[in-house]
């Protein structure tokens, strides 16, 4: 029950040994800090739900054996703040799923980030959206510019959906010095010097790679 | 509301940041007697009188509006050294400072709630104020070297909360400066000025970034 703490701090060195707080949090981080939505952490979410839920009925219980309320109320304080990360996390990659409804419906890859209540409810939301537009809108347009996706037939692409700006700036901060390659396009690469634990503004795309395979973090 | 900042705002609003630094570490002292707290975030205490322990920012603060704890002022926060540390970042050409990344939060909060405990406190307040204005005023004339040929910013030892207060212009800027930049990386690059956005229409694509909702007045 009790998630392995550290004195939880800010801190780079602890990243070895963290509770789940820290976990929720740098998760919360990332999804606020990143143009797309990132896998969903159901492990943490479901670790952190139980905890949440023990501590609820402990308050309960407190309260009834009359314990200090002092202490309930700090009790009370640090479930507020684990609340929070927690709905706040679930809260932006709800955002995020409105957002970009049809670009995540159509790539394979980027709904499988999705847990299965968000990928229904990102169904829902699209399957809503389109009836409203088409019964608003689209169906009273001629007929080459009926669909939700295309501006009309005629594009190649679908270019009436969304997609998230990979090519923005995020704020990264790398746990050891690392060299990035910018414009990977095979241009002349440009090599970035990451110094451990400094922040800095890079192109999202950039990072990408290494923001996933968790050597950089983001502010 | 958790998570109803308006993100072409900001992404974190301040009260997020100050929540980050909520969970740092600071030193107590409890005046009374309390059993060691298991928490979600962590276990704390046991307390006892006298005894100086170590617990997050946002616990020290709870215990000392109900007047249970006064705190140890961090090491950073004294007069000798803000006085320093002012100094070096008056120096021209200097680089920022090192200072805990949210200083300024955990400034603030102990002035609010401990005002007591922090001696020459209105020294000390006066001289991160001070820092603030003087990191900041670097922070502004660094912004405005900015170029065609930046790509990427460098942000060493900044605090989270200046880093959120630049956040957005130095992306809509760096965005603006790759898109532009685009059709322009083929070319000669001494041809290239470092002037702001070029006056070329960049080719027609499809541009599919979210539509930006009408600002409300």
């Amino acid at each position: 029950m009790a998630s392995n703490s550290e004195m939880g701090s800010a801190d780079f060195e602890s990243l070895l040994s963290t509770s789940d707080v820290e976990l929720l949090k740098r998760a919360w981080r990332n999804e606020k800090a990143a143009p797309e939505i990132l896998p969903y952490q159901g492990d943490l979410v479901e670790r952190a739900k139980g905890q949440i839920e023990l501590v609820e009925g402990n308050i309960e219980d407190y309260v009834e054996d009359g314990i200090d309320p002092l202490v309930v109320s700090l009790y009370q304080m640090d479930l507020d703040r684990t609340q929070f990360l927690l709905r706040s996390y679930l809260r932006v990659r709800l955002l995020k799923i409105e957002k970009f409804m049809f670009h995540i419906l159509k790539s394979e890859e980027a709904e499988s980030r999705l847990s299965e209540q968000e990928k229904a409810f990102a169904r829902r939301c699209a399957a809503d959206l389109t009836k409203h537009f088409e019964e608003s809108v689209l169906l009273k347009l001629p007929e080459n510019y009926q669909t939700v996706q295309k501006q009309s037939l005629i594009s190649d692409e679908d270019d009436m959906v969304p997609e998230p700006n990979l090519d923005t700036f995020v704020v990264c901060r790398s746990k050891n010095s690392l060299k990035l390659n910018l414009y990977e396009e095979g241009e002349t690469p440009v090599i970035l010097d990451l110094d451990r634990g400094e922040p800095s503004f890079v192109r999202y795309r950039a990072v990408k790679r290494a923001f996933e395979s968790g050597e950089v973090e983001l502010i | 509301m958790a998570g109803q900042t308006d993100p072409h705002i900001s992404l974190f609003s301040p009260q997020e940041v100050e929540f980050m630094a909520e969970d740092e570490m600071v030193e107590i002292v409890p005046n009374m007697n309390m059993d060691p707290l298991n928490f979600i975030a962590g276990d704390y205490g046991r307390f006892v009188p006298q005894i100086p322990t170590q617990v997050p920012l946002w616990l020290a603060v709870a215990l000392k509006r109900r007047g249970k704890c006064t705190f140890r002022p961090p090491a950073w926060l004294s007069v000798d050294n803000l006085t320093q540390v002012l100094e070096a970042e008056r120096e021209p050409q200097s680089k920022f400072q090192p200072l805990p990344s949210g200083y300024i939060e955990i400034a603030r909060l102990l002035f609010d709630h401990a005002r007591d405990d922090i001696p020459d406190m209105y020294m000390v307040k006066s001289l991160v104020e001070d820092i603030r204005d003087v990191r900041l005023h670097k922070l502004e004339t660094n912004l405005g070297t900015f170029g065609a040929d930046t790509t990427a910013v460098k942000m060493n030892n900044v605090s989270a909360m200046e880093v959120n207060l630049v956040r957005p212009f130095v992306i809509r800027a760096l965005e603006a400066f790759y898109k532009h930049d685009k059709p322009e990386r083929d070319a000669d690059r001494d041809a290239r000025s470092s002037s702001s956005s070029s006056s070329r229409q960049p080719p027609r694509e499809a541009n599919n970034e979210p539509r930006r909702p009408l600002r409300q007045r």
